[in-house]
């Protein structure tokens, strides 16, 4: 299946559906698995609201591409190359130290691209973004809870942590890189160019590490390429797990 | 007739004013509270059987979680996402119900990890294909709210409370349940048969979830005597079979019992007899998945100690998180 | 296994919409009272039940004791004159 008419407003919202379900399907991999029962329920909490934010844009994406797909087309039907999320989001879950982190980079991320979008000249989008800026600040603020408790904690969390920091930190740079779609987008009035929110996610994000006790970590190496549909090897498995059944029994009614 | 000793007995049983007054505000339908004086075999009673719904509201989460990253729609992974957060919220209730007896939910989820505490045999099933989420959803939520229901009126107060708050939030349960193996069952005819085998499988083990037979049920004349059980396990049994055989008629699906059938005579249906055997074997360790559910559990306990281990450390040092936010 | 401390229990109340009193709602447990709010919002506020949340350390609280339950609430019995029923009032005064 092919982008069809792809707008740069499309892909745009496209890429920001792919990230929301992706980063869902991982924090919904923790159900059962929490550290508490309390963090089950907060996690599972998370998941859902991203979940809601991935159908609102993937049937927002179906109108500006024009292809008429549903929900379910963008999800279960697309392969690897045609996910555009980005490489953070698809991480592995890890301990709930990478976890924490992973949510920690993305929610910050997330909320100052809704704030952002909330002025969209795509009033469809403004308006998910206006829902989404209450349900992201609770989960920049529940990982921040989490980062304090962790990297501020025992010497086991706080290891935890700077090991998941290690781990994660590279990935970041991909969420502010700007090219063709961006621009574009940018220009149109659809959505900021992430370029742009860089300055805000970085003081936020290093603000919080700072009280958690936790040192920034130093990269040369800045991973890139999921806007453009490359991932990394553990994304396909959890593709190949999330579409197996939807594509065994194709065209059905669930 | 019994001895003399007998009635002295229960002489200096009666004689205790706590015990009669107790026993009044039972039978005048009124709640016990925590702090009441309550005799030991309810108290210890009660947490044994509330702990037992909690565990099985936590381990419960697994065969139906198993399915989560499967989920075959986005509506469907959703829905299946906040059922299983929801077992999660009604263990939590249930724990906080126990404790109100003076445990700790860190004790009780030890005894469980130690296998020292049971949980519903039910759940030692494996979901093997996607209609088993449905067919759980219809059959296993179904008998649980069989059972929930009359637990509403439960003498112990936060009992009840809890289990208000659990079958309101459950009555969406059942429902998705249906309409997920209706959507199954009138679908293809791979589907149908996905949904067919899953009731296969499901319809048996719902039928035993309601206990033992009261022939055999060991607990049942003193929890009914104590206001905690309401009806005995083979009148539930019924309620269940009653409100499920012609449910199955609607999703043209069919329960694997040759002897259900409408009795006009006694107003209810009839069914085959359960293997009691069968659920005696699952409870005492021999399910499917008996193993596997405890070693989860218990994997996820012992990852999570670092996590919690660090929140306390947290709190400690920084005593102003711990006033009033 | 649980030589773990475990974390504090912590009363929930829910004010379930304006205009209305905070309610208890039942218990949970965190390390500390920030993560008891954050978590009491996920436990006990999926379904908006609420527009405000308290959380109190169990321990802080203070209750009556059940065995004092006839010197504490008897003597109340006594006084119907609190009540309005307790007044007669001449049928032709319609409202008072």
């Amino acid at each position: 299946m092919t982008l069809g008419v792809a707008g740069a407003a499309a892909v745009y919202t496209l890429r920001a559906a792919d990230d929301c379900l992706v980063l869902s399907h991982r924090l919904a991999q923790w159900s059962s698995w929490a550290p508490t029962l309390e963090d089950d329920i907060a996690l599972t909490n998370i998941a859902l609201d991203l979940l809601g934010q991935a159908r609102g844009l993937y049937a927002r994406t179906a109108e500006l591409d024009a292809t008429g797909r549903s929900e379910d087309d963008y999800a279960f039907l697309r392969d690897e190359r045609e996910f555009v999320n980005c490489l953070l989001v698809e991480q592995e879950n890890g301990d709930f130290a990478t976890t924490t982190v992973r949510q920690l980079l993305c929610s910050t991320f997330q909320l100052a691209l809704w704030q952002s979008l909330t002025t969209s000249t795509d009033e469809q989008l403004a308006a998910i973004a206006a829902k989404a800026v209450t349900e992201t600040t609770y989960h920049r603020d529940h990982a921040t809870d989490w980062t304090l408790r962790l990297g501020d904690g025992t010497a086991e969390s706080h290891e935890r942590m700077e090991a998941a920091l290690a781990t994660l930190w590279p990935y970041t740079a991909e969420l502010f890189e700007s090219d063709a779609v961006s621009q574009e987008a940018s220009i149109l009035g659809v959505g900021p160019d992430p370029e742009s929110l860089h300055p805000e996610w970085h003081g936020y994000v290093t603000r919080v590490l700072g009280d958690a006790t936790l040192v920034v970590p130093q990269s040369t190496w800045k991973p890139s390429g999921g806007r453009q549909g490359l991932h990394t090897e553990p994304f396909g498995y959890m593709l190949a797990e999330m579409q197996h059944l939807h594509r065994s029994f194709p065209g059905v009614t669930w | 007739m019994r001895s003399k000793g007998q009635i002295e007995h229960d002489e200096t049983d009666v004689a205790d004013p706590r015990e009669l007054e107790f026993q009044a505000l039972i039978d005048s339908d009124q709640r016990i509270e925590p702090r009441d004086w309550m005799p030991d075999g309810y108290r210890k009673s009660l947490i044994r059987q509330i702990a037992q719904h909690a565990h099985s509201e936590i381990v419960g989460m697994q065969p139906e979680g198993n399915w989560i990253t499967r989920a075959p729609s986005l509506r469907r992974k959703a829905i299946l996402m906040a059922k299983v957060q929801d077992e999660a919220g009604h263990g939590l209730y249930l724990y906080c119900a126990a404790e109100t007896l003076g445990v700790d939910r860190s004790e009780l989820i030890d005894l469980l990890d130690q296998g020292r505490q049971k949980y519903s045999s039910i759940f030692n099933y494996p979901t093997l294909t996607w209609a088993d989420v449905g067919a759980i959803g219809w059959l296993v939520d179904g008998a649980a709210i069989t059972n929930q229901i009359p637990l509403c009126r439960c003498s112990f107060g936060p009992y009840a409370r809890a289990m208000v708050r659990v079958c309101k939030e459950e009555s969406f349960h059942q429902r998705q349940g249906f309409e997920s193996l209706y959507a199954l069952s009138h679908g293809t005819t791979e589907q149908h048969a996905m949904a067919q085998d899953a009731v296969n499988r499901w319809w048996w083990p719902s039928v035993e979830m309601l206990g033992p037979p009261d022939t055999e049920s060991t607990h049942s004349a003193q929890s009914m005597a104590w206001g905690i059980k309401r009806f005995s396990n083979d009148e539930l049994r019924q309620r269940f079979i009653d409100m499920v055989a012609p449910q199955a008629v609607v999703l043209g699906l069919t329960p694997p019992d040759p002897e259900l059938r409408w009795n006009e005579e006694r107003g209810h249906y009839d069914f085959g007899k359960p293997d009691f055997e069968e659920l005696r074997r699952v409870v005492g360790g021999d399910g499917p998945c008996n193993r596997q559910r405890a070693a989860h559990h218990l994997k996820a306990q012992e990852d999570g100690a670092w996590v919690r281990a660090a929140a306390a450390a947290y709190a400690t040092k920084h005593p102003a998180a711990s006033a009033a936010a | 296994m649980s030589e773990e401390t475990p974390a504090p229990l912590w009363e929930v109340f829910i004010r379930s919409k304006r205009g209305l009193a905070h309610n208890h709602v039942g218990s949970l447990h965190a390390p500390d009272a920030e993560m008891a709010l954050r978590n009491a919002r996920d436990v006990y506020t999926r379904r908006m039940e609420g527009v405000s949340i308290w959380v109190v350390p169990s321990a802080m609280i203070t209750a009556s004791s059940p065995d004092e339950k006839d010197s504490f609430f008897d003597p109340a019995a006594d006084k119907p004159y609190r009540h309005p029923t307790f007044y007669s009032i001449p049928k032709e005064v319609q409202q008072l």
